[in-house]
């Protein structure tokens, strides 16, 4: 009854053994099949109507025909507005990914070489935000950008607002030298500054996680090797740290880059209505202006752009992300 | 592995704790000044106007917010156990065995993970409509948009990272346990049951925190599939702030700040279960 009883002796032959490796790839195949049946009917088939609804026609009730399939909806990528919202999402997501990546990357090292308990806490204090609700965190920041707000207490008294103004009534020749974007510091509130600021504050832990496991991997006696060799810290940096530590650079900008280039909440909760970006355009066609194909088109061209990251990062020996 | 000639010294050690410091204060100010402003007593979310806890009596006595609440709370559950168990069989699908088609498999899991919320949205949006109304036509059923859809989405996200987790965990763990336990007359069954199954608790116990925050945070999937019947808390919550910002959304961010909290120290006791990094 207990199962100690051995098993009929079985002469080991090639059949025997091919019958195993047979039973043993059922076991496997059976223990996945429910997700794998899952994943197929609730993801992999939408993702089949998506594109299938691309090459569809929208007719004049802003209903869809499943007939006539066509390219037009592609053909509308060119136009000069939508040009536009593709390349300011695609600028917004870089400079959200440089940001995140200048400000995790010291971050990351200052947290790998610590004693390993101070490490741990450290680690948590960067789970919490990891954790917290999304949403939740980009209201914050509406409400410290609101008018008559935290932020706007601050700009008053630290004279923020008149070297801002001062910065934007130099001389012409000097005005190259000033980016545009400082206009809106004063009040970041419905500008890209206030979507960059959220997007950063929202995916930041998305880059310090990899980068921290990324550095924490390496052998450090290298770095100690490479100053004994007498480079210069910029030489170590360049030619030892971040060498080894790509893998961790290259999963962190795809996790905050490819999520900022979809965003959706922070653009409706911290940017305005003159800036639209992709996120929000895409819901604007299924939702407001029921366009159908185009908005399955724009969702076609995330999911292409999502695959070529993830292609970037598995050919630089990136591992699961 | 962390000598102490590699810190760095001088101005760049400051350097490197002053950065430290900001990303700290960036991360947690926002959140706290937000808690603060939850109780204040003025009209204005950002304004401090004397302290009131009655933002917190507003929203309880919302029957539109707190009944969407209940709908959350429903979803996670659901969409949480069902993840769970089909995201651990996948793992242990995956990580003990070889099959074919496997690598097919293996990549269709992680597309849920890194796939942006809008596209998720779009297609679940489409196939929904179009489930919906098939089904209804060739049965006569009369289906609509709801807790059925939502809950339906959350698994099809979750089962992904679950499986992640619980993977995780099961290559870290050695085989020899397993064979011994093999060796020694026990069944498959048997050996998983007893052996293999309590080494890979702390694992399927993070994937299941992991998917109950998830399904608890979404909002544009939900937006989409959410039906007139009945929605989730953060869903109501971002179309309140569309409309304008208001205290009692103060309040409500809050609760679910307080949530996301208790979840995270959850899951730091999970891991010191587990004895691992706290990465995973």
């Amino acid at each position: 009854m207990n199962g100690v009883a051995p098993p009929p002796a079985v002469e080991a032959s090639p059949e025997t053994e091919r019958a195993a490796l047979r039973a043993d790839a059922w076991r496997g195949f059976l223990l996945a099949a429910p997700a794998y049946v899952y994943l197929m009917v609730f993801f992999v088939v939408p993702l089949g109507i998506v594109t299938m609804y691309s090459f569809a026609t929208r007719n004049r009730q802003g209903g869809t025909d499943l007939q006539g399939w066509n390219l037009d909806s592609y053909a509308r990528l060119d136009e000069p507005i939508v040009r536009t919202i593709l390349f300011r999402s695609l600028w917004l997501a870089v400079v959200t990914t440089v940001i995140c990546l200048v400000i995790a990357y010291p971050f990351a090292y200052f947290i790998a070489t610590r004693r390993p308990a101070v490490r741990n806490v450290m680690l948590v204090f960067v789970m919490i935000p990891f954790w917290t609700n999304f949403l939740v965190r980009n209201y914050a920041w509406r409400v410290i950008l609101e008018n008559d707000g935290i932020w706007n207490d601050a700009v008053d008294a630290t004279g923020t607002d008149t070297l801002v103004d001062w910065l934007l009534g130099l001389p012409h020749w000097i005005q190259w030298a000033i980016p545009n974007w400082i206009e809106h510091l004063p009040s970041p509130l419905f500008s890209e500054v206030g979507i960059v600021l959220g997007l950063v504050y929202g995916f930041l832990p998305f880059m310090i996680l990899p980068l921290y496991a990324a550095i924490e991997r390496i052998d450090l006696s290298l770095i100690e090797a490479s100053r004994d060799l007498y480079a210069s810290g910029r030489q170590t940096l360049r030619r030892v740290l971040i060498p080894l530590s790509m893998p961790g650079i290259v999963a962190g900008s795809i996790l905050v880059f490819v999520p900022s280039l979809g965003a959706y909440v922070t653009p409706q909760i911290l940017g305005g209505d003159k800036e639209t970006l992709l996120g929000s355009y895409i819901v604007v066609q299924f939702l407001t202006a029921r366009n159908w194909p185009f908005g399955a088109a724009l969702s076609v061209v995330l999911v292409a752009v999502m695959l070529l990251a993830t292609r970037i990062h598995f050919r630089s020996g990136g591992r699961a992300l | 592995m962390s000598g102490s000639t590699v810190k760095p010294k001088g101005p760049v050690a400051a350097a490197l704790t002053v950065n430290a410091f900001l990303v700290y204060a960036f991360f947690f100010l926002p959140i706290v000044i937000l808690a603060v402003f939850s109780f204040s007593d003025d009209r204005l979310v950002g304004r401090w106007g004397g302290f009131t806890t009655s933002w917190y009596g507003e929203f309880w006595n919302d029957t539109e917010l707190t009944s969407s609440l209940w709908v959350s709370l429903r979803v996670a559950a659901v969409s949480t156990v069902i993840s769970v168990v089909l995201g651990t069989m996948a793992a242990l699908g995956l990580e003990r065995f070889r099959w074919k088609s496997q690598r097919f498999f293996d990549s269709v899991l992680y597309l849920p993970i890194i796939i942006p919320d809008v596209t998720m949205a779009v297609m679940m949006l489409l196939f929904f409509t179009w489930g919906i109304d098939l089904t209804n036509e060739a049965f006569g059923t009369n289906f609509a948009k709801g807790f059925a859809t939502i809950t339906l989405s959350h698994i099809a996200f979750s089962i992904s990272f679950v499986s992640v987790v619980v993977r995780a965990r099961l290559a870290g763990m050695s085989l020899e346990l397993e064979e011994a336990a093999r060796d020694l007359y026990a069944s498959r069954w048997k050996a998983f049951r007893h052996v293999t199954f309590p080494q890979i608790v702390p694992g399927i116990a993070g994937g299941a925190l992991l998917a109950l925050t998830l399904s608890l945070d979404d909002v544009v999937i939900t937006q989409f599939v959410a039906g007139p019947g009945g929605t989730t808390l953060p869903v109501r919550v971002f179309s309140l702030i569309r409309k304008g910002v208001t205290p009692v959304i103060n309040a409500v961010s809050v609760v679910m700040l307080v949530a996301s909290l208790l979840l995270v120290a959850l899951s730091v006791a999970v891991q010191r279960l587990r004895g691992g990094s706290i990465t995973g």
